[in-house]
């Protein structure tokens, strides 16, 4: 068991005094319930997650793709959790705590959808009032988990601050907490955030990686070479890898949203790319102390992603951590390589990709068979951390825009 | 030991603390609102240094905050600022800001110097307390720093003589405010309610219960959030608080722009006249 709120020089405690008492009721909360399993917390969340939640997902050998890459390259189906995404595995863990510790409010911010998604589910599941933030920009490209949301009868609040992406969508919801913190839980959607957040989320995502490390023995009776997966904040990159860490001989890849590029527009303050862990310096924001996308001056940069999932200017304090330590390797892959890998598996798998996802495919492309001189090894394990079909509207517009190869074309289809 | 500057501003009578961006909307214009809000009987005027990501504060100043931003504010011209005023401007100038604009400070440009592998630690918050010492600065309110993190900057601000302000919020148990009072210099900020910045048309209840709690120290309490008329600076201080501190309405004057810097000081003589009335209400403290 662990209190310590840091990884190395990251992580820690910075917010408002306001928040603090309700941050060091969190973190007891979090050591009695979920370190302890006091009150049988963790037997309830691990029955929940089987019953309600669809869980253990699959580890899928993908056949085509193995042929493809001329190694065993194997399927982390994060996409069938029910909602379609792993993020249901810390909402439930986060409001089914909230319920053991007697609040009567979860809020929640969202980028892709997918988290707010998770939350008004897992709210609905465990009958709990429930209001998500999300940035006006997102709430656009990601339409149907907005109505999805509305279904489970949570309020969806527009956020139309700065670029209205996921960045303002916390900011939004810091300020909501700061008004309410006595009978509302903040339910954070990755490992970000103040300490006991990052260590928290961890613990309910990492069910992927202790699945994972099992199946992967059972089905190629070794562990693997490496494990991939896509990195925004970090929740289904920590949560594939944290079993495998201690796995000296296993790589851990963490694929970033290179966006356009990996320069920086500092006039602008924007970064076209959401490449926090490759590209960004340290520094602190929404409660954590971390790597950032910021200017000289500590101001934040503006993100950019084709996936909304990814488009965040930070990330979490332990993938920082792990990555100066030289446990995690990050490297990016752009927006247009993302969408071909989304086509790809689509047509080579029948599986259809969460845009986040195809990052992390996208990248075993470029490893197996193009410029990067990245060994894999002979058996890989990709986490598809959920599933495309919230993406369907952007990738239809991305892609003829872009001319992506690989996309179908729908011209004869257009009505007349 | 030797009373702060800030502690100072509140030794004759109810204080008046102010609160306005640095460049919003540009440098000259705050000199003179600055100059306007002293004039109007501003004890101590907290400057913001604006942080992109102002997660305390409620709408006017997260606009006011963009403004400035928008505007070219850095920390290199805020500095400046900050030496331009000193020049005739005699009461304590606070910088307020998150802590990651203090942190970059001199890390950012050391690692635009640096080479590809980027090794350069950070000198924490030490290069920008010394710079800002040197400016004229008194002291810091830094309200996502909370006593817990605050141990660097607080020996910055030591080192050089400031004064280092927490934050006591309506949440805040015992157990923490013994921790803060035994780190805290200059005055103690009580957050009147929860939430975020904002002027209101009421004074929250939870202000009389926070005030009480703070009986075990001697220095200044000034209560903020929510200050915006002479009835709501009447009342705190007649509660029992040593000053008001009031940002969001002198920032919706500066928003406006009309008339600017009279109607500051127009504010600032409401907000310190009531200010004034609540001190006469309180009654003489009993000697023992």
């Amino acid at each position: 068991m662990s209190s310590e709120s840091k990884f190395g020089e990251y992580g820690g405690q910075y917010v408002p005094e306001a928040l603090m008492p309700a941050i060091e009721e969190l973190t007891d909360a979090y050591e009695r319930y979920v370190l302890n399993n006091e009150d049988g917390f963790v037997d309830e969340f691990r029955e929940r997650l089987a019953d309600f939640g669809g869980r253990p997902t699959p580890l899928q050998r993908a056949d085509r793709l193995s042929e493809r890459y001329d190694r065993e390259v194997y399927l982390k189906r994060e996409d069938l959790v029910h909602g379609g995404a792993h993020k249901l595995n810390n909402a439930l863990g986060q409001v089914l705590l909230a319920k053991y510790m007697g609040k009567e409010r979860i809020i929640a911010e969202t980028g892709a959808g997918q988290h707010g998604t998770a939350t008004a589910m897992a709210a609905a599941h465990l009958d709990i009032d429930c209001e998500i933030y999300m940035g006006r920009t997102d709430i656009n490209r990601q339409r149907p988990n907005v109505f999805r949301m509305r279904i489970h009868d949570a309020e969806v609040n527009p956020v139309t601050a700065g670029s209205g992406t996921l960045k303002e969508a916390i900011n939004a919801t810091m300020r909501d907490w700061a008004t309410n913190v006595e009978d509302t839980h903040y339910v954070i959607g990755s490992v970000v955030g103040p300490h006991p957040f990052p260590k928290m989320v961890r613990d309910f995502q990492s069910v992927i990686s202790e699945e994972a490390r099992e199946q992967i023995r059972e089905k190629a009776g070794r562990l693997p070479d490496s494990v991939v997966a896509c990195a925004g904040g970090g929740s289904n990159t920590m949560g594939a890898f944290h079993e495998f860490v201690g796995d000296e001989d296993v790589d851990l890849l963490a694929v970033e949203a290179g966006g356009s590029g990996l320069t920086i527009d500092e006039e602008a303050g924007l970064a076209p790319h959401s490449a926090s862990l490759s590209a960004g310096e340290e520094g602190v924001l929404h409660g954590a102390r971390t790597k950032l996308l910021q200017n000289p001056d500590g101001q934040i940069l503006e993100s950019h992603s084709v996936s909304a999932g990814l488009d965040y200017s930070g990330v979490g304090p332990e993938l920082a951590h792990l990555v100066d330590e030289g446990r995690v390797r990050p490297v990016n892959v752009g927006d247009d390589a993302a969408l071909e890998a989304f086509h790809r598996l689509s047509k080579l798998e029948g599986i259809i990709p969460a845009l986040e996802s195809s990052h992390a495919l996208a990248y075993l492309e470029r490893a197996a068979l193009g410029d990067a001189d990245d060994d894999l090894g002979e058996v890989v394990v990709v986490n598809v951390s959920g599933r495309g079909d919230k993406d369907l509207d952007t990738v239809i517009e991305e892609s003829d825009s872009r001319d992506i190869d690989a996309a179908p074309s729908m011209e004869v289809f257009q009505s007349e | 030991m030797s009373e702060s500057d800030l502690e100072a501003a509140f030794a004759d009578g109810p204080a008046l603390v102010s609160y306005v961006v640095a460049g919003d909307p540009d440098v000259e214009s705050t000199k003179e609102h600055v100059r306007a809000l002293v004039r109007g009987g501003a004890d101590v005027v907290e400057l913001g240094l604006p942080f992109s990501e102002p997660i305390a504060e409620g709408p006017t100043i997260q606009r006011a905050v963009r403004r400035a931003l928008d505007a070219g504010m850095t920390p290199e011209r805020y500095l400046d600022l900050v030496a331009d005023l000193r020049e005739d401007v005699d009461v304590p100038l606070v910088c307020m800001t998150y802590f990651n604009p203090i942190y970059q400070y001199g890390a950012g440009e050391a690692r635009s110097a640096s080479d590809a592998s980027g090794e350069t630690a950070s000198e924490g918050p030490e290069p920008f307390v010394a710079a800002a010492a040197e400016a004229g600065i008194s002291g810091f309110i830094v309200p996502d720093l909370p006593v817990d993190e605050s141990g660097p900057l607080k020996e910055a601000c030591e080192a050089h003589g400031l004064d280092l302000v927490f934050m006591v919020a309506p949440t805040t148990t015992d157990d923490r405010l013994d921790r803060m009072l035994s780190r805290a210099s200059g005055f103690v900020y009580v957050q009147g309610r929860l939430g975020t910045t904002g002027a209101r048309s009421d004074v929250s209840d939870r202000t009389h219960g926070s005030l009480g709690r703070l009986d075990r120290t001697d220095l200044p309490k000034a209560v903020g959030f929510g200050i915006s008329e002479r009835d709501h600076a009447r009342e705190i201080v007649a509660g029992g608080a040593d000053g008001v501190i009031v940002g969001s309405a002198f920032v919706d004057i500066v928003a406006d722009g009309r008339d600017a810097a009279d109607r500051l000081e127009a504010k600032a003589r409401e907000l310190k006249a009531g200010a004034l009335d609540g001190a006469s209400e309180v009654p003489e403290p009993e000697r023992t």
